[in-house]
């Protein structure tokens, strides 16, 4: 994916075979000999996390549809079915349930990655792009699957969610008729939203194929923010990334089936244990955890189509951050004030999401309101003037100098240095 | 190669065949494409099962205490029958009207003579959740999910909800029946 391979076939069969499809030059260039700057930290090691989970989601789900019955009336007692009839179909499904939360865990951590590095700055823009438009399906593609159980929570979620699109002036109501297939949420509902469910993980796999290919084209960003210059400041990605991302992968796995073994509903609403009733909303609906800081956007705002268009705007306005943030500086790590806004932010962003939880009445519409008014205030406040305020401290001359603590020097690394690529300033 | 040559000098100067069938193809290709989208969105529709059950449902108030909510269900929507109490009707009217996000006297609510009967969708104009009724201030309904409040003629009095519990089509059909649809 970058540039001419350096891949030479020993066999004979790996020359006649690499002259007609180049692949095994194409992954040896990509994920082989790749140089990667020296410095990356585990931060870096949740892009392979989440093609990973991406790749158990689909596996497990593709079983579980091998037992599941898209039918209002039968789905239900099918996930039942699953959970106690299907050989190892409870661990399957706890697995997929508790994945998607995962997926979501990691991708947390792999933008705040992205935000406090200044990976979104030029010139991984469309890389970043990319990434928020994952980040949609990916949300399209938990909240359809979150409604196949059909249970009580599954059918409110998805009643709440289709009716953002009735905010849309005009042509809103005949949207949600067609999303409904019908005058409110029922079998035609269940029955798309299976079908997308299914299709939609392979769009995202799609679109992580651009998002790996606009990476390869600048490389990583690292946690100096500086680019890589010379072959000092890279090492070859096998051994070293395969190696780092395969045990952080392996760490993060472990927590992944300690919730699917042993707290396997904690993230999960006992109400949806419960099948759907279209007469009975459940008496506190909340989504999934991942969606909870979007969700108190929506409800800080006390007027229907302008806390649609916050809600929505709020992760559009990702999109655009590479042209709102000012700074020339990428890593967070030289811009001491960025620092702080960036942990409020990050403060901010938890607080949400535990408000998003909270009954919509008193002080806690009143503090989603001040919380949504600052994630907001960070984008399109905060970063475009602090970089044009703001003194960053001085950039070291290299990766490699960075590694070994100097700053504003360009002399080279001492012999030996090479063994130890994951050693920080 | 002189033939072609030729041809190349003279498509600056004036539209040729190609250029013909350029247009002709894309036009034909836009229209048949556009035809050919049309099937995949009315899909999305609701289809001929689902509209044939929007057909009109016969309801006896008879049996509906005074004070009671009763849940039916008409086009898979749900709609709440209120038997309305003479301190709600009270409560109702007397609202000042023009304080309202959605402005409308309970009179044009109800059927004249039938005030004791409140015929509503029972899903929140908001996003869809079900109100509790006899909740919140103004003791008509109050809608779990985010905060809407409802008063005893099913009009927004709090909350985001943009608009009145909508009024189904109904007619009596007697003194103690209705035809909703």
């Amino acid at each position: 994916m970058s540039g001419p391979s350096t891949y030479v076939p020993k066999s004979a069969f790996g020359k006649w075979f690499e002259s007609r499809l180049p692949i095994v030059g194409l992954i040896h260039s990509s994920f082989v000999v790749f140089p990667n700057p020296r410095n990356l930290n585990y931060f870096w090691t949740f892009g392979g996390i989440l093609a990973f989970m991406l790749v158990a989601q689909i596996l497990t789900g593709v079983v579980l549809a091998m037992h599941y019955t898209p039918h209002a009336d039968m789905a239900f007692a099918s996930v039942e079915a699953i959970m106690r009839d299907v050989n190892y179909g409870w661990m399957i499904r706890y697995l997929h349930a508790n994945g998607a939360s995962m997926f979501f865990i990691a991708v947390y951590v792999h933008i705040f990655r992205g935000l406090y590095y200044g990976s979104y700055k030029a010139p991984r823009e469309i890389l970043w792009i990319l990434g928020v438009i994952i980040f949609l399906l990916m949300m399209a593609t938990a909240f359809m699957g979150y409604v196949l159980p059909w249970g009580q929570m599954s059918f409110w979620g998805a009643t709440v969610i289709t009716n953002l699109f009735s905010a849309i002036p005009g042509v809103g109501e005949t949207i949600v008729t067609f999303l409904w297939g019908g005058y409110s949420v029922a079998n035609p509902t269940l029955n798309r939203f299976f079908s997308l469910h299914y299709l939609l993980p392979f769009m995202i796999a799609g679109v992580v194929v651009l998002h790996i290919w606009a990476l390869h084209v600048p490389g990583s960003n690292n946690p100096a923010g500086i680019e890589k210059k010379t072959e000092k400041d890279t090492l070859p990605f096998h051994p070293y990334f395969t190696v780092k991302d395969a045990f952080a992968l392996a760490c993060f796995l472990m927590v992944y089936v300690w919730f699917a073994f042993y707290i396997p509903n904690f993230l999960g609403h006992a109400d949806n244990y419960i099948e759907a009733n279209a007469a009975v909303t459940p008496s506190h609906i909340v989504p999934e955890w991942y969606f909870l800081p979007f969700y108190a956007i929506l409800r800080a705002i006390p007027d229907k189509l302008l806390g649609v268009l916050a809600m929505f705007g709020s992760i559009a306005v990702m999109a655009i951050l590479p042209w709102l943030d000012t700074s020339r500086v990428r890593s967070g790590r030289y811009r001491p004030v960025f620092q702080v806004f960036f942990w409020l932010f990050a403060i901010n962003a938890v607080l949400l999401g535990w408000l998003g939880a909270k009954p919509p009445e008193g002080g806690y519409v009143i503090a989603s309101r001040i919380c949504t008014a600052y994630y907001f205030a960070y984008y399109i406040i905060i970063l475009p003037l602090l970089g044009l305020f703001e003194t960053p401290k001085a950039l070291p001359a290299s990766i490699a100098d960075s590694v070994l603590g100097k700053s504003g020097s360009a002399s080279a690394m001492p012999a030996g240095a090479a063994h130890e690529p994951s050693k920080k300033a | 190669m002189t033939t072609v040559a030729t041809t190349h000098v003279s498509a600056s100067a004036e539209p040729t065949r190609r250029d013909f069938l350029f247009i002709a193809t894309a036009a034909t290709g836009a229209v048949g494409l556009a035809s050919a989208i049309w099937p995949f969105i009315s899909q999305m529709g609701p289809d001929a099962v689902t509209i044939a059950a929007g057909a009109p449902v016969e309801f006896d108030l008879a049996p509906v205490a005074e004070g009671q909510i009763v849940k039916l269900f008409w086009r898979g929507k749900l709609i709440f029958v209120r038997h309305r109490t003479k301190d709600e009707i009270k409560s109702a009217q007397e609202t000042d009207i023009t304080s309202l996000r959605d402005p409308q006297a309970d009179a044009d609510r109800v059927k004249a003579g039938k005030d004791q009967w409140l015929i509503v969708y029972g899903n929140c104009t908001h996003l869809g959740c079900v109100p509790l009724g006899n909740e919140g201030a103004f003791h008509g309904w109050q809608c779990p999910c985010h905060g809407s409040v409802f008063d005893t003629s099913g009009r927004i009095r709090q909350g985001p909800a943009p608009t009145n519990l909508p009024v189904p089509p109904y007619a009596f059909t007697s003194d103690t029946s209705i035809r909703i649809g």
